[in-house]
């Protein structure tokens, strides 16, 4: 193939990660800010999103497009209520200690992974598209469901940007992030707004997850890679800063697919991980983050 | 404080009654007699991991071999019983499944697994607990010489027969330019290494390696790498995505032109033909172990073997037709199963004491004709590289269905031997 069809081929691959990369990040980035906590189970919600998208279009009656618009509603409302629950049965308890909150996410990463074992199983399952679309170029043919997929991650990113910039229930959350006392001082119940965040952090993930599922397929084992693209985008972008977390996920996800086509995946990752160790060193509050 | 007489034990009393137990337990208890204690067989299950859709079927069959090998009378006159462990599709963790069930379990033999770099992690340690280990692999590492004397593979052809028996066939019919695209482990490189030598030995090339990590879940990024004047694309994939890839590789091509397709069924193992995003399957051609669809020709034991087991005439599930079999590699287990019968018999296998003779016994077979414990066809074992050699088939998918068009004969898959285990110490 020619080295431009090539790059644009590249391009579409890239774009199609960067969406998904950018929603599943930008949840971690948001638990992070406002609660300063990292959350080691946030690939586990995307998994749980994935195999929860499965179950509702498996029993959902009628064409693939309704199951999976059921699907787009139901699933981050049922992630995002499990990891509410976490958080007020878990995290709170702990008060937040930023060792303990690691351990307990990484046991309730098991926990998820474990029970997507037992109650899915251990195959990867397909998940049908909402429509068929085939866009023929004239090198090679793509599917038109990837490129919907940027369009619905672009709808719901914006969504989240009015949420946090508009509305009161995104300026409590800012508030929180900028000074917890104070705000508590202002009359918020922060613990209410921390279970809200831990639950809008993971309702991302699972909306990302239901948006790849018809490409890939639901397996218990996918929560891994996510996770671990979400804290490079993350780390790079700045904890805390949304703005960094989408510009990250840009060139993460752009890089990754330039990479990945014209050499391997491998070196792809190796790059990507090796943008982070730089990004440590020479700059380690990230692209867009607050100076320690 | 009064000691009460006659009630608390003098420390000499003690002693003596400890003895007394400690030697009380180290005489054997009543001996069994042996024709009745039953033999245990481990199973090296993929009960979880990138290879559960095979350990599915896996079990399946040999739970159904077993009860028809019981309800023949078992092995000499003794049932037999199959434990099965899981192993996660992990080699680490198949050592330690292979240590459990030679030394926990008391198995007398060990099979089953089927992915080459379980089989190649975990065979060393069978080979340093000295029990016999018959894989359900289609690896070439058993004949290539890197296992040990105790692993054989006596119930499945390996990859190396099966592309050169291919080779002619797609040079013939599909084209003599190819691309091969293979999962990037043992097994991949296998197919790499002995079809590139097989096709350049029938005047063709393959013009280009794309090796993919069995892990990956998104394949587009891969497809650009084919040449344009490839006149085969020549794939085999496993994994939980290989529907994915099919997929992928269907809308990458779309109703555009496309070089003819050879594909090896594992990449559409468990997977519905008729799924789908597949329609550009049609007409392409599969190498098949077993075939899927009940031909027209099938013989009795293959119709007793797939009703036992609980397969349609489609390849699926009958209690669920969408659960698609991966009926090109589970009739191993049952092949297996009742070679290692064979072999006990042949032995006079009493104990583990007799697992080196029982070894020796499955070495000195040869030629195994088709029957209800060979229903995938006639075979041929090698006693010197521990394989056997059989059947392959190659079909056309025609109206969303496989139906073989070509039989290849045993000679077909033959190569040089590469190691002879007959010379090498236990």
């Amino acid at each position: 193939m020619d080295f431009g069809p090539f790059l644009l081929l590249a391009l579409m691959e890239g774009m199609v990660m960067a969406a998904v990369l950018a929603l599943t990040a930008v949840g971690l980035s948001l638990v992070f800010g406002v609660m300063r906590v990292v959350n080691v189970a946030h690939g586990e919600f995307f998994m749980l999103g994935a195999v929860i998208a499965w179950f509702v279009t498996y029993y959902m009656p009628g064409p693939p497009a309704v199951g999976f618009a059921v699907a787009l509603v139901v699933c981050p409302l049922i992630v995002g209520g499990i990891a509410a629950l976490s958080d007020t049965l878990i995290l709170k308890r702990l008060k937040y200690d930023p060792e303990a909150t690691i351990v307990a996410t990484i046991g309730l990463s098991y926990i998820f992974q474990q029970a997507a074992l037992t109650f899915y199983g251990p195959d990867a399952r397909p998940v049908l598209a909402p429509f068929d679309l085939r866009i023929q170029l004239p090198w090679f043919g793509y599917s038109g469901y990837k490129i919907a997929v940027v369009f619905a991650a672009l709808a719901v990113l914006l969504a989240v940007w009015v949420l946090m910039t508009r509305t009161r229930a995104g300026l409590i959350m800012r508030a929180t992030q900028l000074d917890r006392n104070t705000a508590r001082a202002f009359g918020i119940n922060v613990d209410r707004v921390y279970a809200a965040v831990f639950a809008l952090g993971a309702g991302l993930a699972a909306v990302a997850a239901v948006l790849i599922v018809p490409i890939q397929q639901a397996h218990y084992l996918m929560g891994h890679d996510p996770l671990l693209l979400s804290f490079i985008v993350v780390i790079i972008g700045g904890l805390g800063s949304l703005r960094g977390t989408l510009v990250a996920a840009l060139v993460i996800g752009l890089s990754d697919g330039v990479i990945s086509v014209f050499f391997s995946p491998t070196l792809a990752k190796i790059m990507a991980t090796l943008l982070v160790a730089m990004v440590l060193v020479f700059r380690p509050q990230g692209l867009f983050g607050a100076k320690p | 404080m009064t000691k009460l007489i006659g009630m608390t034990p003098s420390r000499r009393s003690l002693l003596k009654g400890m003895a007394a137990t400690a030697s009380a337990l180290a005489l054997p208890g009543f001996v069994q007699a042996q024709s009745s204690a039953p033999i245990k067989l481990g199973f090296q299950l993929h009960r979880t991991g990138i290879g559960a859709a095979y350990g599915r079927w896996y079990e399946r069959t040999t739970q159904a071999a077993l009860k028809v090998m019981n309800d023949q009378g078992g092995i000499n006159g003794r049932p037999v019983e199959v434990i099965f462990e899981d192993d996660g599709t992990d080699p680490k963790r198949g050592a330690e499944v292979v240590e459990k069930l030679a030394s926990q379990a008391g198995c007398d033999a060990i099979f089953g697994p089927l992915f080459s770099h379980v089989v190649i992690g975990s065979a060393p340690r069978a080979g340093e607990l000295q029990v016999p280990y018959l894989v359900c692999s289609e690896g070439f590492h058993v004949a290539s010489g890197k296992l040990n004397r105790w692993t054989m593979q006596p119930g499945i052809t390996d990859v190396r027969a099966q592309v050169t028996a291919m080779a002619p066939w797609v040079s013939q019919n599909l084209g003599k330019k190819v691309t091969m695209v293979f999962p990037d482990y043992a097994f991949g490189h296998d197919h790499r290494d002995y079809f590139t030598a097989a096709i350049a030995a029938q005047g063709g090339e393959v013009i280009k390696h794309i090796a993919i990590p069995p892990t990956e879940t998104s394949f587009t990024r891969y497809l650009p790498q084919i040449p344009k004047e490839t006149e085969v694309l020549y794939h085999v994939m496993v994994g939980p995505a290989v529907l994915t890839f099919v997929k992928e590789l269907g809308e990458f091509y779309g109703t555009g032109a496309r070089p003819e397709i050879f594909g090896f069924i594992d990449s559409l193992e468990a997977v519905d033909t008729a799924s789908p995003g597949l329609e550009f399957l049609e007409g392409t051609h599969f190498w098949e172990g077993d075939c899927r669809v009940k031909q027209a020709d099938a013989s009795e034991h293959e119709t007793f073997y797939r009703a036992a087991v609980g397969v349609d005439d489609n390849g699926a599930s009958i209690s669920d037709g969408k659960d698609v079999a991966t009926y090109a590699h589970m009739f191993s287990c049952w092949e297996t199963l009742f070679m290692i019968k064979a072999g006990m018999e042949a032995a006079g296998y009493q104990s583990t004491a007799d697992r080196q003779k029982f070894v020796e016994a499955i070495e000195a077979m040869t030629t195994i004709p088709a029957s209800q414990a060979h229903p995938q066809g006639d075979k041929v074992f090698n006693g010197k590289t521990h394989q056997v050699f059989g059947h392959q088939f190659i079909s056309k998918v025609e109206g969303g269905k496989l139906m073989r068009v070509h039989t290849t004969s045993i000679e077909d898959g033959m190569y040089p031997d590469a190691v002879d285990y007959t010379t090498m110490s236990f």
